[in-house]
């Protein structure tokens, strides 16, 4: 910014406020996660014993929403991407109007698109009591994320004139589409699926619908803590979360910042 | 979306191949689905469709949810935009950082924001501990709706600091020089020159805050509030009462809701918004 002046005081000050009221929570619900005892606070002194806690009554969901996670990036990796491909290059009306349905389960909240599921597939009980259930809730609420970032990366004309060189070098389709269309825009690639990662991993409004006693992801066993456990379990098995998505976001951090230098926006 | 320039294209069939996965996926588990949820209702007579409407305890949950996603759209844009400016102005060490802080709370489901609050308004909350340090008592704030409000803040505020400090960031500096070199004060600045230039912006931002708040069901299942969102309704027709048909409408209500409002907001702006 050129010429930047300073703000007027009131604004600085609203700005900390602010910042205090977003930073104070995870502050104190690290610190809860780690003392002996919430309410007398620092010094009742530091302890593992809350996250051994968590890893003894809830280990299991931290591997199984990393596991759906992965998976779901997969999966929208074999959907999502040749479905942006297609979207971009076709002008048919249809594809404009599937672009548009796509969207729909991130604009209707997760509890309608859960409960049409379970209306639909609930009878079919293997699987309703798997994990596949909450995957493909998942994949449903991620799917656009991904297409529309891979979409717009497809759409850039370098890439058609690339395609269109390489077709007639006589490439094959599967070659021209793994050879050159998915390296140019796996910066593209990278950036949807720590998306879909991190939304996965933070997904509840579905999930808590979909889910059952034995198929449990993270946030799920986050609320059954928040409402059965001590405050100080709550806590640290916050904690658990941050250290599971905080790598994820850095990642998605250092990507946006790759194809900003790189490919220029 | 526009087809660029012209000559080489991939042929339909070829196309139709690359998305077929897709469109399977989704027809097989949303659509279908979805048309399953919208006909329910109908089973008990087409006056299902109206109880939002015509029932009033489910009006009035519609009511309590429309006005506290108002209410926390209008605090956030607020609040959101003068942080955003702020920052999009100032340099100072740790600008990054603090940002980063700020747009954290964004990957956090809503329980997780839920419980921040009990933290700090809950019964072993900060404020709590100290009302009961000063011998008020042990105050608290978290399951009313003052907590359903602040949660809900708490949730929506990274999302527009990081779209206003990007959209000002990008704002022309000169216009603002000149209105200024012309005598322009502060107020008329922001008025004249702000206001228009991050109105879509705003009107973005506001709609997807509003949609959000709307359908947001993890923080108040969290604070299990005193006061009842539709979320919370639906929810407890479909687990406590099995009650499908009536889950289904309400759903398709709020559905309509959240669907209408992000539709419009990019009517208006004619760009994308989610």
């Amino acid at each position: 910014m050129r010429n930047a002046r300073q703000a007027p005081w009131a604004l600085v000050a609203l700005t900390a406020l602010v910042a205090l009221f977003m930073a104070a929570p995870i502050a104190l619900s690290v610190m809860a996660g780690l003392v002996n005892n919430y309410s007398v606070g620092l010094q009742s002194g530091f302890t593992l014993r809350w996250l051994g806690e968590v890893w003894e009554n809830y280990g299991s969901t931290v591997t199984w929403s990393l596991t759906l996670a992965l998976l779901c990036v997969a999966g929208n990796l074999l959907l999502g991407v040749p479905c942006a491909y297609a979207l971009a290059r076709s002008r048919s009306r249809w594809a404009r109007l599937f672009e548009e349905l796509l969207t729909l389960p991130v604009a209707v909240p997760g509890l309608a698109s859960a409960l049409a599921l379970i209306l639909a597939s609930g009878q079919l009980s293997s699987f309703r009591q798997s994990f596949a259930f909450i995957l493909v809730g998942h994949m449903i609420f991620t799917l656009p994320f991904m297409v529309r970032t891979v979409g717009s990366a497809f759409q850039k004309d370098e890439l058609r004139s690339l395609e269109e060189a390489a077709r007639s070098l006589g490439a094959g389709f599967a070659q021209r589409f793994l050879g050159v269309l998915v390296p140019a825009v796996l910066p593209a690639i990278v950036a949807g699926s720590l998306m879909v990662f991190t939304l996965s991993v933070g997904e509840f409004n579905l999930t808590w619908m979909l889910h059952t006693p034995l198929t449990r992801t993270l946030p799920v066993g986050l609320a059954d803590s928040y409402a059965s456990m001590r405050i100080e379990v709550g806590s640290a098995y916050t904690l658990v979360f941050l250290l599971v998505i905080l790598p994820v976001l850095w990642g998605l951090q250092a990507v946006g910042n790759f194809i900003e230098k790189h490919h220029g926006t | 979306m526009s087809a660029g320039h012209g000559g080489f294209a991939p042929s339909r069939a070829l196309l139709a191949a690359c998305a077929a996965p897709a469109v399977a996926f989704f027809a097989a588990f949303w659509l279908l689905p979805t048309a399953l949820l919208l006909a329910l209702p109908a089973r008990q007579g087409w006056a299902t469709y109206f109880a939002v409407l015509t029932h009033g305890r489910y009006l009035q949950s519609l009511l309590q949810t429309l006005g506290l996603s108002l209410a926390v759209t209008l605090a956030t844009l607020v609040l959101g935009a003068l942080v955003g400016i702020t920052l999009a102005r100032q340099r100072f060490p740790g600008r990054q950082l603090l940002l980063s802080l700020l747009t954290l709370p964004l990957s956090f489901p809503g329980v997780i924001v839920g419980f921040f609050m009990i933290l700090l308004g809950g019964r072993q909350g900060t404020l709590a501990g100290l009302t009961d340090a000063l011998g008020l008592g042990r105050i608290t704030f978290a399951y009313g709706l003052a907590g359903l409000f602040l949660a809900y803040l708490y949730f929506s505020l990274p999302r527009a600091i990081a779209t206003y400090t990007a959209a000002a960031g990008a704002m022309e500096a000169q216009l603002e020089e000149a209105a200024r070199s012309l005598g322009a004060s502060r107020w008329r600045v922001a008025r004249d020159v702000w206001m228009p230039a991050l109105a879509p912006t705003t009107l973005a931002c506001g709609a997807i805050v509003f949609a959000t708040a709307m359908g947001a069901f993890g923080t108040a299942f969290t604070l299990s509030a005193k006061f009842e969102v539709l979320p919370i309704t639906i929810y407890d027709e479909f687990t406590n009462y099995a009650n499908f048909a009536l889950a289904a409408s309400l759903s398709i209500a709020l559905g309509l809701i959240t669907w209408l409002v992000l539709w419009l907001s990019r009517r208006w702006a004619g760009t994308s918004a989610f």
